[in-house]
């Protein structure tokens, strides 16, 4: 762990006062608790389905949310500074829209790719400069962003355009064998580095740092002369970043663009973040921990895939029941840990 | 002059006029009301008609927001409200009579009643951040909703009840009058008690307010459960204007249209002063946008750019340091030249 970590300590320390180990444990406390979630979800699947202890149905949850994964991590920066970001479904959708109209007229899918990138980190900027500079709330600069992206969408085209080009059907069926008779799709491979470097950038940058403490209190920070207005835009174009990309691996996924994609999946990547243990109001949270909540919601949903029965608006109320849970628990830690 | 462009509802007014001006410049017979079989027809009631249930929803929401709270469970209302309604009225014996469309229209009420007072418990007794308190019911209600009607949209004949949303009285729209009459209540209520008052101050200070002797849990409890019922009846409104539930579909955004109507109409998300007048003209600007598409012939697929674009270009006048931005510039001493520049790159 380097000087710069933002990491609670959790290893026992010779000579650390108690009170502060009760601290660092308390704060990973909602994200462990996540994580035995999980678990023990698995277990209970394990249980009833035969099927279900297998390494492929834990990697089918990575290959069918690679686009949620991607999304949270980016959520997960701009919640941590206490933001919120509404545009990020319709700007997936916005990404599968161009890329797929693109492509039909016969681009390079690298120049696809690339100008992709740079329509939603543009977007996202745009959204970030305005909740700067002119001090709106995030809340409706986003969600002005949401109706952006997605009447762009609209305008682009009202019918689902579908991706025959080489490359991205490439994608959609590459697989990556792995011991065991396991495989996982290049996206995984890619979100997953996406994940690290978010970690990375999170614990162990001055941007990171600086992420954190804005969360922590806001005023805080800019007294102790961190660059909190350049970090707070940047956050929100890193969250376009994300969904550019969420939005090419969607397109991998499902070979096509069309406007009403990608529907409500802001709220699945903010429920993924907060299960993961992120507090709403900023300054305490883990990227891993958004990751793990992305699983949570996969593996409610493998539940109902592999139940039968269950029609699909359980997922809906499962998923509201779960973030009523972990809201409760996170109530409990805040209260113990100021 | 100056004065009145100072006044809060100044640019939202001047917004709506500007809108409707412009659709009046298109179709000269826009702002024209006529009489026809005992009715009144017309634009503007067109406007009024369609967009009372963002009103009935933004006005509930007002009141939320200046304890600086959010309700983001209204659209999941909407859908429960009337997915209950209509299912009581499909599986009732007499699927026609009044009495049914009473017991309807109270079991809606009801459904609100217990989802505000479930916000209400939420956000003031266990203390959550309202935006995740209610994101629960975002999430789950509309799942409710689908498992109240079993997935499928139900279809309803119910004379009674299809004129909440629908029907005519002395010559308006029973959803106008609905409308009107929770306007002039909420207006009542919080303009001439103290309890308008209160729930300012609960949102400019929660801690001072509660220190002042103030029982500011009541006074959150009270606005969410508000909150709650009024989109309960924009619930039945919709479901009764379609005679159909449609658990997915209805009510779905309207809570985003109705905290843009609060926040184009001058309340800050912020908390504190609110202006339920100024709520009604953002709500009256929105639903006007979508009228002013149609009129010009914008192509319906622009819809959603047009009010992006509108709803950041308020809101941008409504910032602070825009208008003194603006000022800056209108004042001829010394402008400060390169800053306005920087920010025009800004935006």
């Amino acid at each position: 762990m380097s000087p710069n970590s933002t990491l609670a300590p959790f290893a026992i320390r010779k000579g650390s006062a108690p009170r502060r180990q009760l601290r660092g444990n308390a704060r990973y406390a909602p994200t462990f608790a996540t994580l035995g979630l999980f678990l023990a979800m698995f277990a209970v699947g394990a249980g009833m389905y035969p099927s279900f202890l297998s390494g492929q149905v834990f990697l089918n949850l990575f290959i069918d949310n690679t686009f949620l994964i991607v999304l949270a991590v980016g959520m997960t920066f701009v919640i941590l500074t206490g933001g919120i970001d509404l545009s990020v479904g319709a700007v997936v959708a916005l990404s599968m829209m161009v890329a797929a109209t693109l492509l039909q007229q016969g681009w390079n899918p690298a120049a696809v790719i690339v100008l992709v990138l740079l329509i939603g980190s543009t977007l996202g900027l745009a959204m970030g400069l305005i909740i700067h500079h002119f001090e709106i709330q995030p809340f409706i600069v986003t969600l002005a962003g949401m109706f952006l992206a997605r009447g762009l969408c609209y305008v682009i085209s009202l019918d689902s355009i579908p991706v025959t080009e080489g490359f991205f059907t490439g994608m959609a069926q590459a697989q990556i064998p792995l011991p065991g008779d396991l495989f996982v799709s290049p996206g995984v491979i890619l979100a997953l580095a996406i994940v690290a470097a978010a970690f990375f950038v999170l614990h162990h940058t001055r941007f990171g740092r600086t992420v954190y403490a804005i969360g922590g209190n806001e005023n805080s920070a800019m007294l102790m002369g961190l660059p909190v207005r350049t970090t707070k835009v940047l956050v929100y174009a890193l969250s376009g970043f994300c969904s550019a990309v969420a939005g090419i691996l969607f397109s991998f996924y499902s070979l096509s663009g069309y406007s009403l994609a990608a529907q409500g999946m802001e709220l699945d990547a903010i429920a993924a973040v907060v299960i993961g243990g992120t507090l709403l109001t900023g300054g305490t949270g883990y990227v891993l921990g958004s990751v793990v909540g992305v699983l949570v919601l996969g593996i409610v949903q493998t539940f109902i895939a592999y139940d039968g029965t269950l029609s699909s608006w359980w997922t809906k109320i499962v998923i509201g029941a779960l973030l009523l849970a972990f809201i409760l628990l996170q109530r409990l830690f805040t209260r113990k840990t100021t | 002059m100056t004065s009145l462009l100072k006044h809060r509802l100044a640019w939202p007014v001047i917004a709506l006029a500007a809108l409707l001006l412009l659709n009046q410049l298109f179709r000269p017979d826009f702002l024209a009301l006529r009489m026809q079989d005992g009715h009144l027809y017309g634009s503007l009631i067109d406007i009024m008609r369609n967009g009372a249930p963002t009103i009935l929803i933004a006005l509930g929401m007002t009141l939320v927001i200046a304890t600086r709270g959010i309700d983001l469970s209204v659209g999941a209302v909407v859908a429960i409200a009337g997915a209950a309604s209509c299912a009581y009225i499909a599986a009732s014996p007499e699927p026609g009579s009044p009495a049914t469309a009473l017991t309807a229209v109270l079991i809606a009420v009801v459904a609100g009643l217990a989802v505000g007072a479930w916000n209400g418990f939420l956000v003031a007794t266990i203390g959550v951040q309202p935006i995740i308190a209610t994101l629960v019911l975002m999430t789950a209600g509309r799942g409710i909703a689908q498992l109240i009607t079993g997935g499928q949209i139900i279809s309803v004949t119910n004379d009674g009840y299809k004129a909440i949303g629908a029907g005519y009285l002395f010559t308006l729209p029973v959803s106008i009058l609905i409308t009107a009459a929770v306007f002039v209540l909420a207006a009542g209520l919080t303009r001439r008690t103290a309890l308008g008052t209160l729930i300012e101050a609960v949102g400019i200070n929660p801690v001072a307010s509660r220190l002042a002797g103030l029982r500011s849990r009541n006074i959150v409890w009270i606005v969410y459960v508000f909150s709650a019922v009024c989109a309960a009846f924009a619930g039945l409104m919709i479901s009764s204007n379609v005679t159909a539930a449609d658990a997915n579909n209805a009510g779905l955004y309207i809570e985003m249209d109705a905290i843009l109507a609060v926040v184009i109409g001058g309340t800050s998300l912020a908390g504190g002063r609110y202006t339920l007048t100024g709520t009604v003209v953002g709500a009256f600007i929105i639903q006007t946008l979508t009228t002013t598409v149609y009129t010009l012939g914008i192509p319906p697929e622009v819809t959603l750019v047009f009010k992006a674009l509108v709803v950041i270009t308020v809101c941008l006048l409504q910032a602070p340091k825009a208008r003194k931005l603006f000022a800056r510039v209108k004042a001829p001493a010394r402008p400060a030249a390169t800053e306005p520049a920087k920010e025009e790159v800004a935006l």
